[in-house]
């Protein structure tokens, strides 16, 4: 089971964000979208993960349509998005079993699930400490451990690592590493670095459209560039002389 | 059940913010205690704890419009609201989710705000305790607007928005001075908008006029369903994106 999607279009009074997107995502793949600012990468997310409804086209994740069937959509995914989205006041915690209990597990399978997520994310000596104290890396860890409690099969990364020191980039990198395989994982980032590192496939989009899609190795091949960063000039480069 | 899980997740934001204890609690009791004091000196009976202690509470209520307004505008702002709306929770789960855990805070205020009036010397009425359950209804009203400043607003705007409606609540709700001292458009204005009839409905049940509870009530009630649509409305607009 696969992530395939069909002509995904959405427009905003009259701009199209996302322009008639069609690609497939394999089943446990780390798959990395770029982009400039304003490219639709944000967007496409929103729309794959049922925030938002497209225009146009359609996506089936794992089986289920995203327009027929958004519920059943829901349940297979969870989201990290680029605002690291903790409660402020609650402890980390209370975090973890806040989103657990709201996919449906009970007070003592959330407990457990939490528990299990702040050992796997290095939290556990922080459960206590509000949403508000932690530091950005902390922060970030406990952003994508809400979006694992879930038990998704499929994930979504909007920037993760966004803000972080080298450390702390670091660190996430290897956690991110570890998952890598389990589940489906969808990352949008800025930083080509992380794409080499974490990776699979990538797709380069740009205005909306999706210019580019292949491995590092696909990708240097087809613009003759030894560098991600010279691929990815050169494709949006190529983009705005058309 | 999702519902409730949300409502703690809320009533526990709202409660360990020291913001809530001071503005939801500790302002009103000190305006209580300060008017009455004045009452000592005044000519006429407005501040006498009869009359102030009922629109005191109402006042307090404000502040729940700011509580939830500013709960939803920053959920937003931080995401926190994306991360959800990505859950398989419904639209009914949110809303009920926000508005529910502002009861017990209303209930809190109202409690609280009646014992110190009670300290002060205000006679004890057995009419108090149909009058909880008339403020609860009227802090549906607030927690109504609360729910749609943050549906529209982002959190920062949220604040501004309060300065006003705060303003708007206490100047044209009759709190503060009787409106028939006033007399005139100012007057009319005041009883087009629902926050006189909400200050008028509380001193009425508190005093046992129950006959002059069902018209204010009204008014308040016709306000609380109206803004509740449309920040029902405006909040599955939202989660549609």
């Amino acid at each position: 089971m696969e992530i395939v999607i069909k002509e995904l279009t959405k427009t905003f009074k009259g701009r199209i964000a996302v322009d008639h997107l069609s690609l497939t995502i394999g089943q446990g793949e780390f798959f990395a979208l770029l982009g400039e600012n304003g490219a639709g990468k944000t967007t496409t997310i929103k729309l794959l993960s049922c925030l938002m409804k497209p225009t146009g086209g359609d996506a089936v994740m794992l089986g289920d349509s995203i327009v027929e069937n958004p519920q059943a959509v829901k349940k297979k995914l969870n989201i990290s998005p680029q605002e690291t989205a903790v409660a402020r006041n609650l402890s980390v915690k209370e975090n973890l079993e806040f989103i657990a209990k709201i996919y449906g597990s009970d007070k003592r399978e959330a407990e457990k699930k939490a528990n299990r997520l702040m050992n796997k994310f290095g939290l556990a000596d922080r459960a206590k400490s509000k949403g508000r104290t932690l530091s950005g890396g902390l922060e970030r860890r406990l952003s994508i451990a809400m979006a694992m409690i879930s038990e998704p099969e499929i994930i979504f990364l909007d920037e993760p690592t966004v803000g972080l020191d080298v450390r702390a980039r670091l660190d996430l990198w290897q956690i991110l590493l570890d998952l890598k395989g389990q589940i489906t994982i969808i990352l949008t980032t800025h930083y080509l670095e992380e794409v080499e590192a974490l990776a699979d496939r990538i797709g380069i989009m740009h205005k909306g459209r999706l210019h580019a899609l292949g491995t590092l190795d696909e990708l240097k091949e087809q613009t003759g560039q030894a560098k991600l960063q010279d691929i990815f000039l050169q494709l949006t480069a190529e983009a705005k002389i058309q | 059940m999702r519902a409730l899980t949300f409502a703690v997740r809320n009533r526990k934001e709202i409660l360990r913010d020291p913001m809530t204890l001071l503005f939801g609690m500790v302002l009103p009791l000190l305006m209580l205690w300060l008017f009455s004091m004045m009452a000592e000196n005044m000519p006429f009976d407005l501040f006498t704890l009869e009359k102030l202690a009922p629109a005191i509470i109402v006042f307090s209520f404000s502040f729940i419009t700011l509580f939830t307004g500013m709960l939803i505008g920053r959920d937003k702002s931080s995401s926190f609201l994306m991360r959800i709306f990505a859950s398989p929770m419904a639209a009914t789960d949110y809303l009920v989710g926000y508005a529910l855990p502002l009861l017990p805070i209303a209930f809190l205020q109202i409690t609280a705000c009646y014992g110190t009036a009670l300290l002060l010397g205000m006679p004890f009425t057995i009419d108090a305790i149909p009058a909880v359950g008339v403020l609860l209804i009227i802090s549906l009203l607030y927690i109504g607007f609360g729910l749609f400043f943050g549906t529209f607003f982002t959190d920062r705007q949220v604040g501004a928005m309060f300065a006003i409606f705060v303003n708007i609540t206490t100047w044209l709700s009759g709190t503060w001075f009787e409106l028939d001292m006033i007399g005139g458009t100012f007057q009319r204005v005041a009883y087009l908008l629902p926050f006189a009839h909400a200050v008028d409905a509380s001193r009425a049940i508190f005093a046992g006029d129950y006959g002059a509870v069902f018209i204010p009530m009204l008014w308040v009630m016709a306000y609380t369903a109206v803004i509740f649509g449309i920040a029902v409305w405006g909040f599955k607009k939202r989660m549609r994106g």
